[in-house]
């Protein structure tokens, strides 16, 4: 049995209704500036359809694309690894910072490394890892993992970061001005730039036909520790590419007006060679994504371009928090990649949704993700992971739903007991009442009505 | 096996049939008007957090900046001659010794009207590191160096080989923190776009 449920999980965040509250009204107003930022776009409908068609395009050609890039990056002096999973992910990095007798290293946002659970893993090995990203690095303080893929932090009050902060970085105590908390991070991590001489980034986009890849941020942190760094490595996961630079204009478009309303990030910065004396590392990563490929019903979540969109607009992450997914994503298409990875761990996401389709209208490839969380639906009840309680449920629906005579008995039923004695429904020992309310009761139902109706009116 | 054949064959075996590359015409169908492009970048750059000056010579830009700043003392550094005068040229092997730099003074290939970035990549500059680490960063534009649209920027550096290169928009800026924005997050504080 699991141990708590997303339900379960999203219970305990609501507890406090001034944060949920505050919470759901941060994302709406990213989403309310994703809004304006797209509708000054004229062309939005057909950039999201042709950055659709040239993701499936690339995933419809990919054997050949990694073989492509793969070249095009040696030629321009870079070492490729390959890394069928987390393990082997973590072990090359491992490995490349052992050669070098390297202890420290400084990484930018990588979702993929928090997948592969890198940072323990070389903690566990003597390595000290430092996230420069500033939400990654006050969940990083406060020992959690993110609960946004863009926005890190964003469960997080600022007294609770000046509280941190005032711990780890020798701030003023009970200081919880922004402006003050992000100086004292920048005065910090500097010290951290200038002293490392490895540094770990992600890649948004990768480029077939020039072998480059290109790293988004607004902070400037990946290239402020890649510069000044000796060994840049490069984690991406094998989706990540796009098959010609032109392409790029395209998805830079689209990425950061989906993620936070901003026309663009700060820094767009394209890799293509080493700097000189100094050595770059990527490493191709399947870790399940050739696995889900091969799922005609879920290879388009492999589109992601990881804007959080669907994030933002999501009625259900907005009032339940990012950790409640218990997943490395979180959100909508958190809920559609995870069950690749563990059917049985995530089981429940899938359900952690009212299929109201705003994820789908707002993703920015056209993922057809909440169609894609009914059918990871079905696929769970039929692999046996759904919880018990539903499935015994569902089996006594289907019976009713099947025979007229059942169906209009437990209709009349229900219909009593809601108005003669609502207790029996309205009580905690429901599961399925916790999290709804009950509509007010019709005095008969559809079928009385119209077989009365249908007489007068002959 | 090596991981790469193994992920490779993977692939090839579940890759779905191909499906065809979407043509790029449509985004190409737009009317290019010079003094309108440079009106929308201004706007743009300028709401996103950097300043911007028209001017006529380098001269004037030397006096903006002493105007802006009070650099005696200051480390300005600038790869172009026109700045001998307050600026120094980096020619250093270790990029470390410019933590200290206060203003760093570089040009730039050309802007992108609707989102306020500036392309620059290292035919124009050897060290990148310049682009992040000072306290304050100016860029020099050509008035004429303006495109509308980031498919218009792709068409000028499609063929382009370079190492490096990288579109920058405004000041480095976080709003990690309750959504509050906060200019200079690990980069530059503040960006001057000077448009000659």
């Amino acid at each position: 049995m699991k141990v708590a449920d997303h339900a379960q999980r999203a219970k305990e965040f609501n507890k406090d209704e001034k944060r949920v509250d505050w919470h759901d009204e941060t994302l709406w107003f990213i989403r309310q500036k994703r809004d304006r930022a797209s509708h000054n776009i004229p062309q939005w409908e057909e950039l999201r359809n042709t950055a659709s068609q040239i993701k499936n395009h690339t995933l419809s050609n990919l054997h050949h694309y990694l073989q492509e890039f793969e070249r095009n990056a040696q030629a321009n002096g870079v070492t490729i690894h390959w890394a069928a999973n987390a393990e082997e992910h973590n072990n090359i990095i491992l490995k490349l910072l052992q050669e070098r007798n390297i202890s420290q290293m400084v990484k930018s946002k990588s979702m993929l490394t928090e997948e592969c659970h890198l940072n323990d893993f070389l903690g566990d090995h003597g390595i000290e890892v430092i996230d420069s990203d500033l939400g990654e690095r006050i969940v990083q303080l406060a020992k959690e993992p993110p609960s946004h893929i863009v926005l890190p932090c964003i469960h997080k009050k600022k007294e609770e970061i000046g509280e941190l902060f005032h711990e780890h970085l020798g701030t003023p105590k009970g200081s919880a001005d922004p402006q003050l908390l992000t100086e004292a991070a920048r005065q910090s991590l500097r010290n951290v730039f200038l002293t490392r001489k490895a540094a770990l980034t992600g890649v948004n986009f990768a480029i077939a036909e020039t072998g480059e890849f290109v790293v988004c941020t607004n902070e400037g942190n990946a290239d402020m520790g890649v510069h000044l760094a000796d060994i840049h490595i490069a984690s991406m996961g094998i989706e990540k590419l796009i098959p010609q630079r032109r392409h790029l204009g395209l998805f830079l478009r689209l990425l950061t007006r989906s993620a936070t309303g901003q026309p663009i990030t700060t820094y767009s910065s394209h890799f293509a060679k080493p700097a000189k004396g100094k050595a770059m590392h990527i490493i191709l990563v399947d870790n399940g994504r050739s696995r889900q490929l091969g799922r005609p019903d879920f290879r388009a979540s492999l589109k992601c371009i990881r804007c959080s969109a669907c994030f933002n607009t999501c009625p259900v992450y907005r009032r339940s928090g990012g950790h409640s997914y218990n997943a490395v994503i979180a959100g909508p298409i958190g809920s559609i990649l995870s069950p690749n990875f563990d059917m049985k761990k995530h089981a429940d996401l899938p359900f952690a949704s009212t299929l109201c389709g705003s994820c789908s209208n707002v993703c920015p490839v056209k993922i057809d993700i909440h169609d894609q969380l009914y059918k990871w639906r079905q696929v769970i009840v039929q692999e046996g992971y759904a919880d018990p309680k539903k499935t015994v449920a569902m089996q006594v629906m289907a019976k009713t739903l099947a025979s007229p005579t059942m169906y209009r008995i437990a209709g009349k039923a229900a219909r009593t007991t809601l108005k003669y004695a609502p207790f029996v429904v309205n009580n905690k020992l429901n599961a399925w009442y916790l999290h709804r309310d009950m509509p007010e009761v019709p005095k008969s139902s559809f079928g009385e009505w119209y077989s009365k109706n249908r007489k007068n009116n002959d | 096996m090596t991981s790469k054949e193994q992920i490779l064959a993977a692939v090839k075996a579940s890759q779905p049939d191909l499906k065809e590359l979407p043509s790029l015409d449509f985004f190409y169908q737009d009317n290019l008007n010079q003094d309108e492009d440079l009106a929308q970048f201004i706007e743009t750059v300028e709401f996103i957090g950097a300043k911007t000056y028209r001017v006529n010579s380098y001269e004037e830009i030397i006096a903006q900046l002493q105007q802006d700043f009070d650099l005696k003392g200051k480390r300005v550094i600038s790869p172009l001659n026109e700045f001998s005068t307050i600026a120094e040229k980096y020619t250093g092997a270790d990029n470390h010794t410019l933590a200290d730099a206060e203003l760093i003074i570089l040009p730039t290939h050309f802007a992108v009207a609707e989102n306020g970035a500036c392309w620059i990549d290292d035919h124009l500059f050897d060290e990148r590191l310049m682009l992040f680490i000072p306290q304050h960063l100016a860029f020099v534009l050509k008035k004429e160096e303006v495109v509308p649209t980031m498919h218009r920027a792709y068409e000028r550096i499609a063929g382009k080989s370079y190492g490096y290169g990288a579109f920058v928009a405004g000041p480095s800026k976080t709003a990690d923190i309750e959504q509050s924005l906060v200019l200079g997050a690990h980069g530059p504080r503040s960006l001057r776009v000077f448009i000659i």
